[in-house]
């Protein structure tokens, strides 16, 4: 399998390798050296190829994504998956803040907790956490799916569109605008899908659903400013 | 944008390279903040009695022994001074407010960067690395530090704006954020007699977290205290004389992550800065939680 390290190449000739030369040589399956916390590790991939980071990444890792599976093997830092369109981001260890934030399409899956504002703006991608969420999570999620298979911290899903949640555990308070809501057998059926492809074995019934009342959708003259 | 950087060696075997240990930390934090850097390093404290005093001059080539023998003719008192281009250590059992006065009377560009028992503080504008060569901070040894990198957003660069921010004595405070109520925590301090040395909102926070505690507060009421009055955006890293503090805003708008290991714990904006640290595999990473207040012992 081809290595690359970041200790002997800095992240721009990577990911211009990754972007350019990459799709040319048919190659696979490659893993990346030494992350140490280098921001935007293999962001903007645009080929179907499998790709193991051993060790910690920085920012953005994986950013944009189109096609690639992109397995972290330990942690990483803000907006991983930031963005994506399609393929998969799987990270073995924790996410820190804006994991996924206005992610198109594709998995992210975190194994461990994900912080702050996980799924952020999202607007079709699917998030599988293993662990917990941060506060003011799915904030302004416009489509997708956010699985919790911990707790959720305060400010779930504040102000959501047509994003749909599933926790499992406590949920420590609700954002503007967001209820539970029953859950449905489409509902079980979508949890059983992601947890599938996450690896997790948790069972559906043990999630609750939280999605939009739809309040904020028409603006209310008579509010008068509290909502 | 600004980097954060702390390190508490556990180990009494790292106390003397904690400086060395602390230098790819520092530099890994170059890119959020490049225009000016600086350090708190604590140290074997003084004999009792006696303080010292970190000094700041606007010149390389200033004349420190000068300054050491005008002392001892004007104060009668013999000082000890150690010095490294603009940077000097001064300690003397002086009450530290004689002290002071008479710097501003008659070296009025010196600056008093820290006092107390343990604290040296270094810092001056440009990039990290070239702040760490001109003090030589590989050198450096103590049992605990406190580093931070500066990209200027709200006020001056200049060396007095560049963290960290010290009050009262072996107390410092670097700054990851801003705050939008600097101006009214100041007038505030100021009617309690505060004096204040810059325009920076740093400052604000660390004197006002300076004075609770004189005031009786232990660091944990003086931080629930700051919680309510500061309004902004922060992560903060404190120093007192034994133990580093962290805590963020409750958005957590500013990040953090923490390295836990048997023989040190280090703290830093991103894990980019403790990827160097010995053995930082086996350590326990975890992000801090907002409005949460952390505190390691020495």
């Amino acid at each position: 399998m081809e290595s690359l390290d970041l200790q002997k190449i800095s992240v721009r000739e990577l990911n211009q390798y990754l972007h350019k030369e990459l799709p040319t040589k048919g190659i696979t399956q490659l893993e990346i050296l030494n992350p140490d916390g280098v921001h935007s590790i293999a962001a903007g991939m645009d080929a179907p190829v499998d790709i193991d980071i051993q060790g910690h990444g920085g920012y953005y890792v994986g950013g944009m994504n189109k096609h690639a599976n992109i397995t972290v093997h330990g942690n990483v830092g803000w907006g991983v998956a930031e963005n994506m369109m399609s393929g998969s981001v799987r990270v073995k260890g924790f996410a820190s803040e804006s994991a996924g934030a206005s992610g198109h399409g594709g998995t992210l899956i975190i194994e461990g907790d994900a912080s702050l504002r996980c799924g952020i703006s999202m607007k079709g991608i699917d998030i599988v956490v293993g662990g917990n969420v941060g506060n003011f999570s799915c904030f302004m999620a416009q489509a997708g799916r956010l699985v919790v298979c911990g707790d959720a911290g305060d400010g779930l899903g504040d102000s959501l569109y047509e994003a749909v949640i599933y926790v499992r555990g406590k949920v420590k308070s609700l954002g503007a605008d967001a209820r539970i809501e029953p859950m449905t057998e489409q509902d079980y059926a979508a949890v059983k899908d992601l947890l599938g492809r996450a690896g997790f074995k948790h069972d559906p019934k043990e999630f609750k659903r939280v999605a939009s009342a739809k309040t904020l959708y028409n603006w209310n003259a008579d509010a008068n400013q509290e909502y | 944008m600004c980097g954060i950087v702390g390190l508490l060696v556990k180990n009494p075997k790292m106390r003397a390279n904690i400086g060395e240990l602390m230098m790819p930390m520092l530099i890994g934090m170059t890119e959020r903040g490049p225009d000016s850097a600086g350090m708190a390093i604590f140290t074997e404290p003084v004999n009792k009695g006696d303080l010292k005093y970190s000094l700041y001059a606007p010149s390389m080539e200033f004349n420190w022994q000068g300054l050491a023998h005008d002392f001892d003719a004007h104060l009668g008192s013999r000082v000890s001074i150690s010095s490294q281009g603009n940077h000097a250590i001064l300690v003397s059992h002086l009450e530290s407010s004689t002290i002071k006065t008479w710097i501003k009377e008659h070296y009025p560009t010196v600056h008093v960067l820290s006092v107390g028992q343990s604290i040296d503080v270094y810092k001056d504008t440009g990039l990290p690395a070239d702040v760490a060569a001109r003090y030589d901070f590989p050198k450096l040894s103590g049992t605990h530090l406190v580093g931070h990198t500066r990209m200027a957003t709200e006020s001056a660069v200049t060396p007095a704006h560049a963290h960290p921010f010290t009050a009262g004595e072996d107390w410092c405070l670097v700054h990851n954020g801003s705050l939008s109520n600097p101006n009214s925590l100041r007038r505030k301090l100021e009617h309690e007699g505060i004096m204040f040395e810059t325009d920076n909102d740093t400052e604000a926070a660390c004197r006002f977290l300076e004075w609770r505690m004189r005031e009786g507060d232990d660091l944990h009421t003086s931080l629930q205290k700051g919680f309510e009055e500061l309004d902004g955006f922060f992560t903060l890293l404190m120093g007192t004389k034994d133990q580093l503090a962290l805590v963020r805003d409750p958005f957590a708008c500013k990040p953090a992550v923490v390295a836990e290991h048997d023989d040190y714990v280090a703290i830093a904006s991103e894990f980019r800065s403790l990827a160097r640290l010995p053995d930082v595999k086996n350590a326990k990473l975890y992000e801090p939680m907002p409005e949460e207040l952390y505190i390691w012992k020495v």
